[in-house]
């Protein structure tokens, strides 16, 4: 009955060492009692695992992190000595403030709650704006790519509305809303969606159809095809897009708070630029500059669980 | 401890609990005639064939590449639908793919986000068994494919034999009457081809299911079939259906007997005749 007659390289390879381990887990697999056995297995393993890979990959990009790292102090040093000469060659640093300026205003502010007010409702706004765009995004984006007459209807708005900036939707989206704060995130959202919905298009286009047909044959319908086929094969081009998306929202933010009466930190970086507030506005674009770069990294840490076959298939 | 080891008996044969009711996977087609296109770009597939294909029957379907002899697997499968005539399985008439027909793909085919476990179970599970249902049915195919090892890797980290032992696995774990392989073994090394060929013998030995196979190989062919029906390209039709006259079990030292070496011959003549006459059409 058992089937051994192939004698392929990766067979060997793991007779050795595992053969133990594997003889009993054959054992065990055949009942239903044994599921905590191999979940406690399952478990131990991976905590020791993570330790040492996380040791490996510190070690494996700790050079590459050690130039990332020294290039950012070059930079900031070239930028105070620019700023500390008045270098004037085409470029004019003459009044552009200079790092320490800028590093005691970002201090300063650190001390205020106000800064965190501007920080924390941006970042509201940001997670509403987001979480919208990634929903609508991707069922559009699914629609797109699955039925030609929902891509014909909507294919046209895309793209004449893709190019426009958010910045010119803002008298619009003013006049639309009923509330500032509706229209702040409308515009938000605008920015995100179009990556997301063009992403998620592109992935669904990509799934191979021999995948989609196996499914057929083996009795799926058409909702367990799209759940257990198409988004897992759209999934890693949906979480560039996911990932894009971010970015992009944290960019139309900034036109979008230029509504905004009172807070946010684009609020703040306009209000810095309305009050000629120079090291205020370096603080305020480094820091959506940082809260971005973050928001993409967690957007990214947080597909990784459900991309985890993509890194074994390397 | 003791319940697992009944369990594991107790699914050692697949056949268990699975009775196939006698005389199902019996593959009827008739008349059928396959266009694609239409006006001047009209291609035609396959040309008016007849088949009768018994229940338990193993038939290769045997012609050179491009001579629609996977459009007429396709048409069984549900894939493609007739223009003309119908394709019948067990007097139900083939409307689309369904479970009762497995596929077994040359290729690629496994969903490269799942496991192995999860791959074999997918038919149970969209099938709509329980979770325990599936993993039993899972293990019982692992087992059978030999790899209960793998069952947790996915698809990528295994060779490209093991990978379709774990597609025959997939289409089987339905219980299927009828299984359909479009050229299975051709994206494979010679040795492991074998391999698999007596695997898949043996798989059909214990299973008793009608197996409709696609390829352009002919000892591959001659070795598994009791009948090897050949297909001739533009337009695809079958021009010769021939018994295999080797006993069972095949042993690949069959490959040099006389009876097998006379079919050869006779099925390279036929399939010669017809490359020769469809490359002088092409070039007329």
């Amino acid at each position: 009955m058992t089937i051994s007659g192939q004698s392929s390289s990766a067979l060997k390879d793991d007779q050795t060492p595992l053969s133990e381990q594997s003889s009993t887990q054959t054992e065990q697999d055949a009942g239903v009692a044994d599921v905590t056995i191999n979940r406690n297995l399952n478990e131990v393993l991976p905590i020791r695992n993570v330790f040492a890979s996380a040791v490996a990959i510190i070690r494996k990009h700790a050079l590459q992190t050690s130039i990332s790292v020294m290039s950012l102090v070059v930079g900031v040093y070239l930028w105070h000595l620019a700023t500390a000469y008045k270098v004037d060659l085409y470029i004019n640093f003459q009044n552009v403030p200079p790092p320490l300026k800028v590093w005691s205003a970002f201090w300063t502010h650190m001390g205020q709650a106000d800064f965190y007010i501007h920080m924390a409702v941006s970042m509201q706004r940001i997670l509403t704006a987001y979480l919208t765009a990634a929903v609508l995004g991707i069922v559009i984006g699914v629609l797109m790519g699955r039925s030609r007459i929902a891509r014909s209807v909507v294919y046209p708005y895309i793209e004449i509305l893709r190019p426009i900036p958010a910045v010119a939707w803002i008298p619009l989206a003013i006049l639309m809303w009923p509330t500032e704060e509706g229209s702040i995130v409308f515009i938000t959202l605008l920015g995100a969606l179009f990556p997301i919905i063009l992403n998620t298009l592109h992935g669904v286009e990509q799934t191979p159809e021999v995948l989609v047909r196996a499914a057929k044959s083996l009795g799926a319908s058409r909702l367990q095809i799209f759940r257990h086929v198409i988004l897992p094969a759209a999934l890693p081009s949906i979480s560039a897009g996911l990932a894009i998306g971010m970015g992009v929202s944290w960019f139309s933010l900034l036109a979008g708070e230029i509504i905004s009466g009172q807070y946010g930190i684009g609020y703040f970086t306009w209000d810095a630029y309305s009050l000629i507030n120079f090291p205020d506005i370096v603080v305020g674009m480094l820091v959506i500059g940082c809260l971005g770069t973050l928001s993409t990294y967690a957007v990214r840490l947080a597909m990784k669980p459900f991309l985890a076959w993509q890194k074994r298939s390397r | 401890m003791n319940t697992q080891v009944v369990n594991l008996k107790e699914h050692i044969n697949p056949r268990d609990g699975h009775p196939k009711s006698p005389g199902s996977g019996h593959i009827v087609i008739e008349d059928v005639e396959i266009t694609f296109g239409a006006g001047a770009e009209r291609n035609h597939a396959v040309t008016r064939t007849s088949l009768d294909i018994k229940p338990g029957e193993f038939v290769c379907i045997l012609g050179p590449s491009g001579c629609g002899k996977s459009t007429l697997l396709n048409s069984i499968a549900g894939y493609v639908s007739p223009t003309h005539g119908n394709v019948s399985v067990d007097d139900r008439k083939v409307v689309g793919p369904g479970p009762d027909r497995g596929m077994v793909f040359q290729q690629y085919s496994l969903f490269p986000w799942k496991t192995i476990r999860d791959n074999i179970a997918f038919g149970p599970k969209v099938a709509g068994r329980s979770t325990v249902e599936c993993g039993s049915i899972a293990n019982t195919f692992l087992e059978m494919v030999g790899l209960t090892k793998f069952a947790n890797k996915y698809p990528a980290e295994l060779s490209g034999g093991m990978q379709q032992r774990v597609g025959i696995a997939r289409a089987l774990a339905n219980y299927p009457s009828v299984l359909l392989m479009d050229e299975p073994f051709g994206a494979l090394d010679a040795q492991t081809r074998l391999v698999m060929q007596e695997n898949l013998l043996n798989i059909w030995a214990d299973f008793g299911i009608t197996v409709v196979f696609v390829t352009h190989d002919v000892d591959e062919a001659i070795f598994l079939a009791d009948r090897v029906l050949i297909m001739s390209a533009s337009p695809g039709s079958v021009i010769a259906d021939l018994e295999v006259p080797l006993p069972r079990p095949r042993d690949p030292a069959m490959a040099i007997s006389e009876d097998f070496l006379e079919l050869k011959k006779l099925c390279l003549e036929r399939i010669r005749a017809e490359s020769t006459r469809a490359f002088e059409q092409q070039n007329s």
